[in-house]
């Protein structure tokens, strides 16, 4: 096992108390595996994520471990966490392409950042250009400016940046949002490319569109209001998704060739709650249309088949389809 | 005859400080009628969003008249312009740069009712706001009285919209206005496009999304650097793509339940990765646009396709 991430929390402090936007959260990517992680804005992804490289000023670790290669990172530790960023794990976090350095040539903003973390240039130069042309880019992008860059070859930059080092994962935080679905394409083959060549060993695709996922992705997580509700292979999330929040994401999502006037498209009722004050059971409770009196204790995320674990007691205690009956009751 | 009529519309932004001239837009034509929706679906530098703010009197076309209900828009200024965004109004991509954090979201409303509405009575304006709510289905508890930062994006974006019905809007230019949303509150938005389109609403909805603008849209045109490659009945244009350029925007769609199928010309997947060419631009002899043909009833192709 590449990564394995055990009961991690973090909070951030906030004026209102504590928020918790990742709870109790465990996980393993294995070597070689592109694992996707989903769900609405304010889930909790991006902390998950940022968390297992960066503990910014405001974030909190309040415990679990994260272990890489057999090895644990001292995440809490944001100076010791230092030595693995980059060379073990690396961060593309949102909107990245558009924080490149607008006063350095790209050549210049990957020496500085090499020389940052002890290596020579020249040392990984001749590599970084080979991955350029790889992924289809001229290597005169080194004497580019970032803004005489498009998005696309930007963000391919951005992670060519964070992947120079070869680390053993890569969490890429929306790196195909805000792209054209060519562009889009271009980024998803790149980290598949990346993988299989072993630039990266394991990734972490965070973003809300399912449908990038479905086509990069080997596993899928979804997260809801900090915690995990089902984790399982790509195929089995898109084809057969157990927890009732994933199938009410995928039935929100138009496919080429859907039409308003054959079929109407359901969203979501609602929005996820406040993690101020989270409600106590299950946290999806309030919009589920399955939700019983039950659901008032929150559900454990277990595996309920192999290679699939849920957090739901519809699942869990196998409840029929439709229990809006058992709703009012309860 | 159509709502909005779009006649060889173009526009020229300079490049450079004493560059050459590129075209943004290039000789671009139709029309859009009362109770449709045009999905206007192109790449980032497709010059999308300039026809748009064109259309809404944002900036000036280089050339090319637009006409709305028969009228030059450009003629329009003072009161008559005032008049004209009493009908045509426009939603924008980022809801959370559209309000004003330091005041409360609902004084878009108020705004609207000190140019339009100046002598209003309260309970008439309060029964005003209402309805334009009802039509957006929000409930006015949820959202009256509350900063930008209490209202999610979704309910951002549909106070947008109502603001614009509380007019007597005839158009409405949706740039890109569900992209910053989540899946989820995606297709009530677009739903709600619908009804309201039902309701006789003529939409411009430009997006880059090519599902999200099959779903909602009667008819299709495909700009490509400024020009439009192909146009037509939407299920004739997502169904039958006689253009390569559609098509490899198609086979580039992520889909749920098919992998990405490897394209015949990759040249067109890359797109613009010439060194130092952001997006390649089109030379500026090629202002003048490949031909359209019609290919079929109601479905227009580039001649350049073959």
């Amino acid at each position: 096992m590449s990564v394995k991430v055990e009961n991690l929390s973090v909070a951030y402090r906030m004026r209102a108390g504590d928020v918790c936007p990742v709870e109790g959260v465990s996980f393993t990517v294995a070597d070689g595996e592109i694992m996707g992680l989903a769900g609405e804005s304010g889930c909790g992804k991006s902390t998950l994520g940022n968390s297992l490289v960066f503990m910014e000023g405001r974030m909190r670790h309040l415990g679990g471990r994260v272990v890489v290669d057999g090895q644990a990172l001292p995440v809490a530790d944001f100076r010791a966490m230092r030595r693995y960023r980059m060379t073990k794990v690396s961060l593309v976090p949102q909107y990245a392409m558009n924080a490149l350095n607008p006063t350095r040539r790209i050549g210049r903003l990957t020496t500085d950042l090499l020389r940052s973390h002890d290596v020579r240039e020249s040392d990984v130069l001749e590599e970084m250009k080979r991955r350029i042309r790889l992924i289809g880019l001229d290597e005169d992008v080194l004497n580019r400016y970032s803004f005489e860059l498009s998005g696309g070859m930007r963000q391919r930059v951005t992670i060519i940046l964070s992947t120079l080092l070869n680390p053993s994962l890569l969490i890429a935080d929306e790196v195909t949002s805000a792209l054209d679905v060519s562009t889009q394409r271009a980024v998803g083959e790149m980290l598949m490319e990346f993988r299989d060549r072993g630039f990266v060993k394991s990734v972490i695709a965070i973003t809300h569109d399912l449908s990038v996922l479905a086509q990069i992705t080997d596993s899928i997580m979804v997260m809801y209001a900090g915690r995990l509700a089902e984790k399982a292979s790509a195929a089995d999330i898109v084809n057969a998704p157990l927890h009732p929040y994933t199938q009410m994401l995928l039935a929100s999502l138009p496919e080429v060739g859907v039409r308003y006037d054959k079929v109407t498209l359901t969203g979501i009722p609602g929005r996820p709650p406040s993690l101020v004050n989270p409600p106590r059971g299950c946290r999806f409770a309030d919009r589920c249309p399955f939700a019983r009196a039950k659901c008032a204790e929150a559900p454990p995320f277990e595996q309920v088949q192999p290679g699939r674990q849920v957090a739901c007691w519809k699942v869990s205690e196998g409840w029929p389809e439709g229990g809006e009956h058992e709703r009012s009751a309860a | 005859m159509s709502a909005l009529q779009l006649d060889q519309v173009s526009r020229l932004f300079r490049a450079s400080a004493g560059g050459d001239m590129t075209p943004a837009l290039r000789k671009v034509s139709f029309g859009i009628d009362q109770g449709e929706v045009v999905t206007l679906i192109g790449e980032s530098g497709s010059g999308k969003t300039t026809l748009g703010k064109i259309i809404l009197r944002l900036i000036p076309a280089s050339s090319g008249t637009v006409t709305f209900e028969g009228k030059d828009i450009s003629a329009f200024k003072g009161p008559s312009l005032r008049e004209y965004y009493r009908h045509v109004q426009g939603v924008f991509q980022d809801p959370f740069s559209s309000y004003n954090p330091i005041y409360k979201a609902d004084r878009v409303f108020e705004l609207v009712r000190g140019v339009y509405f100046p002598a209003m009575g309260q309970p008439a304006w309060e029964e005003k706001i209402e309805s334009a709510l009802a039509a957006v289905a929000l409930n006015p508890g949820d959202v009256l009285g509350k900063y930008p930062h209490q209202l999610s994006g979704g309910q951002q974006q549909r106070l947008l919209i109502a603001r614009a019905l509380l007019l007597d809007v005839k158009l409405l230019v949706a740039d890109e206005i569900i992209s910053m949303l989540d899946a989820s509150t995606r297709v009530d938005i677009l739903n709600l496009l619908v009804s309201l389109k039902r309701s006789g609403l003529a939409i411009l909805f430009i997006t880059h999304d090519l599902s999200l603008g099959n779903y909602v849209s009667d008819r299709t045109v495909i700009l490509r650097h400024g020009a439009i490659v192909e146009m037509g009945d939407t299920v004739k244009v997502f169904g039958n793509p006689r253009h390569p350029y559609t098509r490899n925007l198609l086979t580039a769609v992520p889909e749920l339940h098919k992998k990405w199928q490897p394209t015949a010309a990759d040249a067109v997947t890359r797109p613009a990765d010439v060194a130092g060419a952001g997006h390649a631009p089109v030379p500026a002899t090629a202002l003048d646009p490949p031909r359209l043909t019609e290919y079929e009833e109601n479905h227009l192709v580039a001649e350049d396709a073959a």
